[in-house]
């Protein structure tokens, strides 16, 4: 798709160039120039809701670096899990006069008026990860990210699929609507029996001996599925520790899950790919500039669920390793 | 002669178990004492794996990972002062150590060894700025948290472009220091882990300092007041920077166990922690202000944590409700502390 996208775009900026200029080698090196992530630098920013040192938004800037060493965008980034200091994030590249914003809508209420203003401003805003259903409604352009509760959905029938009857469902922030969303959503589609448990997820003793007292006072429990790679591993070690044959999912992945994938410790991970979050809204940004498109025409683009399993975990191997899937 | 003697025999005797009754209620962890036993009788009412020998492993894991840096942290708050930095230092130890080792591909001892000089030099840095500055250790603390906080993300970044460092599991000396750190062994078929024995070490050294010593006088006399200590003749400055080490030593101890029963570690963790390692010291009957307390006490702080965060799983109650529960059996617990101590003053 995105090399139709591209290829779009080419076709249009030699379109373009065909109007504006006679000579033929001009427009061919223009076109060349685009391909390779010419056009004018531009200057896009991204804030969103992550706290310091989480994994996965680590992923996601790794996405959205290298989609702007090839466009020739130079990449600012900033974060705050509090949604009034989000907005304030975001209130401070307006007043820089970036040429695009890229936004995680967690909490929609309070970055509804700061995108409004960017808006205000003609800066384009793109939405990424959480806030699907607010985006085009605030004036986004786009958005990129997983449906929770259908990557829940997915996992519900992946825990059928491995047999599991009675499963946990891990939540390691509580409070957050996403994973809660996921686990809803897993329960919609899971036949047995899923419970969700809270476990404190800034820290890992606790999380493993809240898992083991969970298998212990109910050894019925024969599933467990985490919503975090590092909270993964952590129950499976406290399965093992219990004596418990519960078998471990998980959704979003690192390095070292996918080699528990490959070992069996863990039965499968549900990913959101957030790199293709990251990458694609700087593209769709720069695309928008360039050539006025919009990817998924006003529709909210999935970037998952993408199962990862024994099957297919040799090939995402090499990319966990990197640090991009 | 018999009779002249048997009359005040009984009275002697009553004396003296009262007063051996009195002085059991005076000592700081008689509250937390009796806090955690009815917090047992309770959750092993309403929960029924919460009697099972494989549970009260848990428990006491779950104890343990905060008890060994409570131990600490209420040595420090009979000397009068806080640490905010506990939490994410155990987390820079640990990033240290797994770093240090798999950059320069050493041996993972050596990774141990430059986390316990270089954890050891953040808990000095602590103290001197505190002695050297007379600022309140809350103030200095907060800034070297944040600090911290920062270089472990920093760093980790920098360092191996991801958030986390990769897993050192199949390093040479992984599984000796995985035996000291982590190791779970097993006990009339239950499975324990080796940071129980650990804690229990760490909070008879402290006892034993803190009761037996020279140096324990000294502790308290600095949290009771600093200079009243000084001008006795105790030496203040180098009895607050040992504490603020003490600290950063069992930070180093417990990063070492997340190093190596968890394999990799996460450069955000360990932010929050610091209050837990507070509320544990205190509901054992450390007082805000210095100069009272026991380091039993803050392991049967550690060990009503323990009970509450895991008899809450036991008892399979709705987890939206976690942090309420947490915070009233908490509340119950310091309470419960309060009254009995003041019936002891009273009775005094």
């Amino acid at each position: 798709m995105k090399r139709k996208v591209i290829a779009t775009a080419l076709a249009g900026l030699l379109a373009l160039s065909a109007c504006s200029s006679s000579g033929g080698k001009k427009a061919d090196d223009q076109a060349t120039k685009a391909l390779g992530g010419g056009g004018p630098r531009i200057k896009i920013a991204m804030v969103t809701h992550s706290a310091p040192g989480d994994a996965f938004w680590d992923i996601v800037q790794k996405g959205a670096k290298s989609a702007s060493a090839k466009d020739n965008v130079q990449f600012l980034y900033a974060a705050d899990p509090d949604g009034g200091k989000q907005a304030q994030l975001v209130q401070t590249y307006i007043d820089q006069h970036v040429d695009g914003i890229i936004v995680t809508l967690a909490k929609p209420d309070a970055l509804k008026d700061v995108v409004a203003k960017a808006v205000a401003a003609k800066i384009p805003v793109v939405t990424i990860n959480s806030g699907a259903e607010d985006s085009a409604k605030f004036g986004a352009i786009a958005h990129f990210g997983q449906d929770e509760s259908i990557a829940g959905q997915a996992a519900g029938e992946q825990l059928n699929k491995a047999g599991v009857k009675k499963a946990v469902c891990l939540i390691h922030e509580q409070g957050n609507v996403g994973l809660e969303a996921r686990c809803a959503g897993a329960k919609k589609t899971f036949s047995g029996d899923l419970q969700n448990l809270f476990v404190q997820g800034a820290n890992m003793p606790q999380v493993k001996s809240a898992v083991t007292a969970k298998l212990q006072a109910d050894k019925g429990i024969d599933g467990i599925l985490a919503l975090n790679a590092q909270v993964a591993l952590t129950a499976s070690d406290a399965a093992k520790d219990a004596g418990s044959k519960a078998k471990v999912a998980t959704f979003d992945m690192n390095k070292d899950l996918v080699t528990a994938i490959k070992d069996g410790r863990i039965q499968f991970a549900v990913d959101q790919q957030p790199y293709l979050q990251g990458y694609e809204a700087v593209d769709e940004l720069w695309l928008y500039k360039n050539n006025g498109d919009v990817i998924g025409g006003g529709q909210p683009v999935l970037t998952g669920p993408a199962i990862v399993d024994k099957s297919n975990a040799d090939t995402v191997a090499p990319y966990a390793d990197r640090g991009t899937r | 002669m018999s009779q002249t003697i048997a009359p005040p025999a009984p009275a002697d005797e009553r004396l003296a178990a009262r007063s051996a009754f009195r002085k059991l209620l005076g000592r700081p962890e008689i509250g937390a004492l009796v806090g955690a036993i009815v917090l047992f009788v309770f959750f092993s009412l309403v929960a029924d794996a919460f009697l099972r020998a494989s549970s009260f492993s848990t428990v006491l894991y779950s104890s343990a990972s905060m008890g060994i840096m409570a131990v600490s942290v209420s040595l420090l708050m009979i000397g009068g002062e806080f640490d905010l930095s506990a939490g994410v230092m155990v987390t820079s130890s640990a990033l240290i150590a797994s770093m240090f080792s798999y950059q320069l591909t050493l041996n993972v001892w050596a990774g141990v060894a430059i986390s316990l000089v270089v954890t050891l030099a953040l808990g000095f840095l602590n103290g001197l700025l505190y002695v050297k500055t007379g600022l309140p250790s809350f103030i200095i603390t907060l800034g070297t948290f944040f600090m911290l906080a920062g270089l472990n993300l920093g760093f980790t970044k920098l360092i191996t472009h991801n958030v986390a460092t990769p897993s050192i599991e199949d390093m040479d000396g992984f599984s000796q220091a995985r035996a000291v750190f982590a190791r779970n062994f097993t006990v009339g078929g239950v499975q324990v882990n080796i940071t129980v024995l650990w804690w229990i070490v760490f909070v008879a050294i402290a006892t034993w300092l803190l009761l037996r010593t020279r140096s324990g006088n000294w502790i308290f006399a600095v949290g009771g007041s600093a200079s009243s200590a000084r001008a006795v003749g105790v030496p203040v400055t180098r009895t607050k920077i040992a504490l603020f080490m003490g600290v950063s030593f069992t930070a180093w101890f417990y990063g070492m166990h997340i190093l190596f029963n968890f394999k990799s570690v996460q450069s955000g963790e360990g932010v929050g922690n610091e209050f837990f390692y507070i509320i544990c010291a205190v509901v054992g009957g450390c007082l805000l202000t210095g100069g009272y307390g026991s380091a039993i006490g803050a392991a049967i702080g550690a060990f009503i944590w323990g009970m509450t965060s895991n008899g809450i799983v036991y008892a399979e109650w709705n987890p939206d409700w976690f942090k309420f529960f947490l915070g009233a059996m908490l509340l119950a617990a310091t309470v419960v502390n309060l009254v009995v101590r003041r019936r002891a003053e009273a009775g005094k």
